[in-house]
């Protein structure tokens, strides 16, 4: 188990040798917030997103205007930071308008982002990736339409176990892998409650695959929000159950020998109703994969790419920085053919392997390309495993040359409806009680044989 | 072996034990439950033990796969499923070999001979044939053809000699109940109604039962009859209750009385799986039963369902319990209630799974990391796994802790005759939410809003403000990280620690206010004083009745409450110059007393066996403490 220590204290050596500043702990006073989540901010209420032909730019922030600092987020104007307005509807990329009811202005008051801020210090290392997650999620809640009290969240042990604390919202940290089991109690005990996983790589996948695998398969109505950041943080740089083979760490100093899972087909293994990949430094797509998880009735799994520039620096630059995001990630959408690297290629399927090609010469063109469908689990299943390994096994090698290779998905590699945990037990009670009546306790007591003395 | 008798005569008794072995597809405990039911019929006071193999279907005919179910019933109060059995019906040679040491000398054992062939006498690992040499000697032995009646008996049937062989048990049970003058009809209107749509099979059995029971009258080879009148016991409607059952019903009445969902997270394991075969059945109660994916998600579960406002329960065994250790913990840290049932079982590790064992007390009390106590009560008989779950529950609501609750498969699989209890009589089970903020519970956080705080307490109790998920205005967070008084922020301020940790440990000991006074069985005061816990209970107050026959000032004291201990507990030790503390373990309740009294001696009485105490165990240590009774 991961020892849970309080205090981050880089002390240099990251995989790849660098030394990285040495940052004391508590320094993270909240102002990381807005850096990270800044990009977010940009985004002006309403603002379209420039036509593009179908199956062109996907529909998040691959189109960053050039020059622009921050890793993601179209470009628009810039709006000072703070609190969207009340039933603003500030990533309208997010596809279909929301049903009635939704919105944050239904019942009660209008809430904002810092209704959901707690008076806790954020104690995450500075520049870390769950600072933008977590400003998500506050920025999230209020445009979702459920009342407070009746959001929990839910966390395990490691660096994003500290969740709960800095939401003011219902709130459980609870141990070491077994969010998703207290979920289950919780959720199915009162299926009103809005409840939210968050859970890292170790704790989701090492100490707590069991829970995970399970909670999938019941599917219960919960969020799972995956913090991957592909290393221990919070136990000082370890590899973890994501960690590519041969990551050196501090417990794997001549290169781990573990083959890696894959979050995503861990999930489709479990048979989840819900798998989408999202990461942190793209908070408009991010967003828009937790209102889809929230919205699904039954387990939103959603793995969140999360740099932990402590321990495993630009794991996942390759996808979520400008200079190579375009060629690298394939941003999914429902119905729609799958291209990337601003429309110039598409992804193709021969027989079952996916396969790159280039629509700008004269082979191949957008009515060629692979249409998304998430109700396919075989589709996700193969997209769950596309950019993953090698026929070796090996980690696929990062930006080759040829231009050939296969991009990551993101966004929902699969959804499809089924009946929720809560709600077939609660069926089953009902059904039972119809039948025999609300239970008599006396006569239940004086049930089978008796005899009475006088 | 006697002589045939000429006549039969019916001889009162007051009470006796018979015990039905065979293999296990023989049906014994079909047979001794149907017994039990005609003794309850007979109005006398019982209990019962069930001993089945760990192996689901071991070799036929083996030693290991015998099957048996003991029953002593009595017209006096019947503490203890028998000590020496008066009837052994021995179905094969292994079950003859297997429990012969169980029967008194003199003991009446009627054995089916046509399972004492070469072959049965090869697979139960016996170079003779007990039936000739000898080894019956001290016996009254009764050797019947069994197969072959049966067999003839449903000879004009169509069923295949398979199913035919299955009803010999029938006959078994109607010689029994015959021997014993119970009635036949409970046993007849059983087979009625569970072979209703298989109308052969039902009246085969009805044919060999009745068989069984006029074999008795018809040969004369059984001399003497027995009659065990009605017991003496207090007014009321009984049944008898299998202690897993118990536990099971007393958790339904928990959740009855306290208006709280109950949710009972469960993984399968022997001997506690039963309780979520009975709770299954109680849907309209409510009742969530959730089996889950491994221990550490049933007591997970439990406890996040507690923490929505549910009573979360699980249950478990040793292995269970070690497994859970960590999620009783944040439920000490979190102050939730949870109440954990430890059915105990031989350990270390898998240990002996079908055998009791009180090996898990200091585990109960002590097993866990940091600071982390918590009330730990014992069931001591099977009637009293009901009272001990219900309060286990009360306490773990109106404390907001975990409750650990030992009790282990010789009380969970044993039944006794139980006194149904008048529900309006349960202790009063109040829950106090916090529905709304209060001047008590609320405070300016550091941004200047209104915060629920989680961590105030009530003074009485030191019960914390208990709000459920979904109450508007008292949102707050609950972790295992350590909390600062009040707010229930994270705090690692070391005053703070300390101030925590010593307030859980004095919430924990406010249940004293809770224990009712001690009752001491036997003398008050005197020579000596028997302590012991949970499922002794019923050898020690025999043994303690025995003791105090023989004219020895000998008390007892079975504790439920293990943890904290009755306040009145030392008074009581203060009464007696010797204390004896016997336990199915090496020694574990006698640690904890030598801590709390260390100027007390204490005299332990270990028997480690996977067997329960016989009473004569216990009363033969009392002899060599206090010597020699002084004339009367």
């Amino acid at each position: 188990m991961s020892n849970d220590t309080p205090d981050p204290s880089p002390n240099g050596q990251t995989p790849d040798g660098t030394k990285k500043p040495d940052l004391p702990p508590g320094l993270a006073d909240g102002s990381d917030d807005q850096d990270q989540g800044a990009s977010d901010e940009e985004t002006s209420p309403g603002t379209k997103k420039p036509d593009l032909p179908p199956g062109l730019g996907g529909e998040n922030g691959e189109s960053d205007a050039p020059g622009t600092k921050k890793p993601a987020g179209p470009p628009g104007a810039k709006k000072p930071a703070g609190p969207p307005s009340p039933g603003s509807d500030d990533d309208g990329d997010d596809g279909p308008t929301l049903p009635p009811g939704y919105g944050g202005d239904g019942a009660g008051e209008a809430l904002s982002r810092e209704d959901f801020q707690s008076d806790q210090e954020v104690r995450w290392c500075p520049g870390c990736g769950d600072y933008a997650i977590l400003s998500t999620v506050q920025r999230l809640l209020p445009d979702l339409g459920v009342d407070k009290e009746n959001v929990v969240f839910i966390s395990g042990i490691g660096c994003a176990g500290r969740f709960p604390y800095y939401m003011d919202t219902y709130g459980m940290h609870g141990i070491h892998g077994r969010a998703p089991a207290i979920a289950t109690g919780l959720k199915t005990s009162n299926p009103e409650l809005d409840v939210w996983v968050v859970t890292g790589d170790g704790d989701a996948l090492s100490i707590g695959g069991n829970h995970l695998i399970h909670v999938l398969r019941r599917n219960l109505d919960t969020q799972i929000l995956l913090f991957n950041n592909e290393i221990y943080g919070l136990t000082k740089g370890q590899y973890s159950p994501t960690s590519d083979a041969g990551t050196i760490s501090k417990s794997t100093p001549y290169g781990s020998v573990d083959r890696p899972f894959n979050p995503v087909s861990v999930a489709l293994g479990a048979d989840a109703s819900f798998v989408a990949r999202t990461m942190d430094r793209d908070p408009q797509h991010m967003k828009a994969m937790m209102r889809a998880a929230h919205d699904h009735d039954g387990t939103g799994f959603l793995e969140i790419y999360q740099n932990c520039n402590i321990f495993n620096d630009g794991a996942f630059f390759e996808f979520t920085e400008r200079e190579t995001k375009d060629e690298r990630a394939l941003f999914l959408e429902h119905g729609e053919p799958m291209t990337f690297a601003n429309g110039t290629r598409g992804i193709r399927l021969d027989t079952l392997q996916p396969e790159v090609i280039d629509l700008e010469a004269d082979d191949w063109s957008v009515d060629d390309c692979l249409v998304h469908d998430e109700t396919s689990q075989e589709l996700g299943t193969i997209l769950g495993r596309m950019s993953w390994q090698d026929d070796d096994g090996d980690p696929i090698p990062r930006l080759d040359e040829t231009g050939t290779q296969l991009p990551r998905p993101f966004g929902v590699i699969h959804r499809t409806e089924r009946p929720t945990y809560a709600e077939r037990v609660h069926q089953q009670i009902d059904t039972v009680t119809a039948e025999q009546g609300d239970g008599d306790l006396d006569a239940l007591l004086r049930s089978g044989e008796t005899w009475t003395i006088e | 072996m006697s002589a045939p008798a000429d006549t039969t005569d019916t001889k009162e008794i007051p009470e006796a034990t018979v015990l039905f072995a065979g293999d296990s597809g023989d049906g014994m405990q079909i047979t001794g439950s149907q017994f039990t039911l005609a003794s309850a019929y007979a109005q006398n006071d019982l209990a019962t033990l069930p001993d089945y193999p760990a192996e689901i279907r071991a070799p036929a005919g083996t030693t290991f796969g015998v099957s048996a179910f003991q029953l002593h019933f009595g017209a006096e109060e019947v503490r203890t499923p028998g000590e020496k059995v008066d009837l052994l019906v021995a179905m094969n040679a292994a079950a003859l070999k297997v429990h012969l040491h169980r029967v008194r000398p003199g003991g009446t054992i009627i054995v089916n001979v046509n399972a004492f062939e070469e072959k049965d006498l090869t697979k139960a690992d016996l170079d003779q044939n007990p039936l000739t040499d000898g080894t019956l000697d001290d016996y009254q032995v009764q050797e019947v053809p069994l197969t072959e009646i049966t067999r003839e008996a449903l000879s004009d049937t169509d069923l295949s000699l398979q199913k035919v062989d299955r009803s010999k048990n029938m006959f078994a049970l109607g010689l029994a109940l015959w021997m014993y003058s119970r009635p036949v009809e409970p046993a007849q209107e059983w087979i009625r109604e569970k072979f209703g749509d298989k109308p052969a099979i039902r009246d085969a059995n009805l044919t060999v039962l009745e068989k069984g029971f006029h074999y008795g009258e018809t040969v004369d080879a059984i001399g003497t009859r027995y009659e065990v009148n009605e017991a003496a016991m207090a007014p009321g409607t009984y049944r008898a209750v299998r202690g897993a059952e118990a536990l099971a019903l007393g958790l339904v009445a928990a959740s009855v009385k306290s208006d709280l969902r109950l949710f009972y997270g469960s993984y399968p394991i022997t001997p506690a799986s039963d309780i979520l075969h009975e709770l299954s059945e109680h849907k309209n109660f409510g009742v969530i039963t959730f089996q889950a994916e491994d221990e550490i998600a049933a007591a997970t579960s439990a406890l996040g369902a507690s923490f929505g406002g549910d009573l979360g329960v699980c249950a478990t065994s040793g292995p269970g319990v070690a497994l859970k250790t960590e999620t009783i913990g944040l439920g000490v840290m979190t102050e939730l209630p949870l109440v954990v049932i430890d059915m105990q079982r031989g350990g270390p590790s898998t240990g002996l799974p079908t055998k009791p064992e009180q090996g898990d007390l200091l585990q109960a009390v002590y097993g866990r990391n940091g600071e982390a106590p918590l009330p730990v009560l014992a069931a001591t008989s099977p009637g009293d796994c009901f009272h001990t779950a219900y309060e286990a529950c009360r306490i773990a609501v109106k404390y907001r802790t975990p409750v650990l609750v030992l009790a282990d498969g010789y009380l969970g699989n044993g039944s006794e005759a139980w006194r149904i209890p008048d529900t309006d009589t349960l202790p009063a089970f109040d829950v106090d939410f916090e529905t709304e903020a209060t001047e008590r519970t609320m405070h300016k956080d550091q941004d200047g809003n209104d915060q629920f705080l989680p961590y105030v307490r009530d003074p009485e109790t030191l019960a914390r403000a208990w709000a459920r998920p979904g109450t508007p205005d008292l949102e707050h967070r609950l972790g295992g990280l350590e909390k600062e008084h009040q707010t229930g922020n994270v705090s690692y301020d070391a005053e703070n620690h300390q101030k925590m940790v010593e307030i859980r440990a004095q919430k924990v000991q406010n249940v004293t206010q809770d224990i009712p006074p001690t009752q001491v069985y036997g003398h008050s005061d005197g020579d000596l004083l028997v302590l012991g816990w949970g499922s002794t209970k019923g050898a020690i107050e025999e043994a303690t009745e025995r003791a105090v026959d023989r004219g020895r000032r000998v008390g007892s004291v079975v504790l439920r409450h293990v943890w904290p201990l009755p306040a009145d507990l030392a008074d009581v030790l203060g009464r007696f110059d010797h204390v004896l503390v016997p336990e199915l373990n090496n020694g574990q309740l006698i640690r904890v007393l030598r801590d709390q009294y260390p100027n007390r001696d204490f005299t332990p009485l270990n028997k480690i066996q996977g067997r329960p105490f016989r009473a004569e165990e216990i009363v033969e240590k009392i002899g060599s403490l206090l010597g020699r009774p002084a004339p009367a």
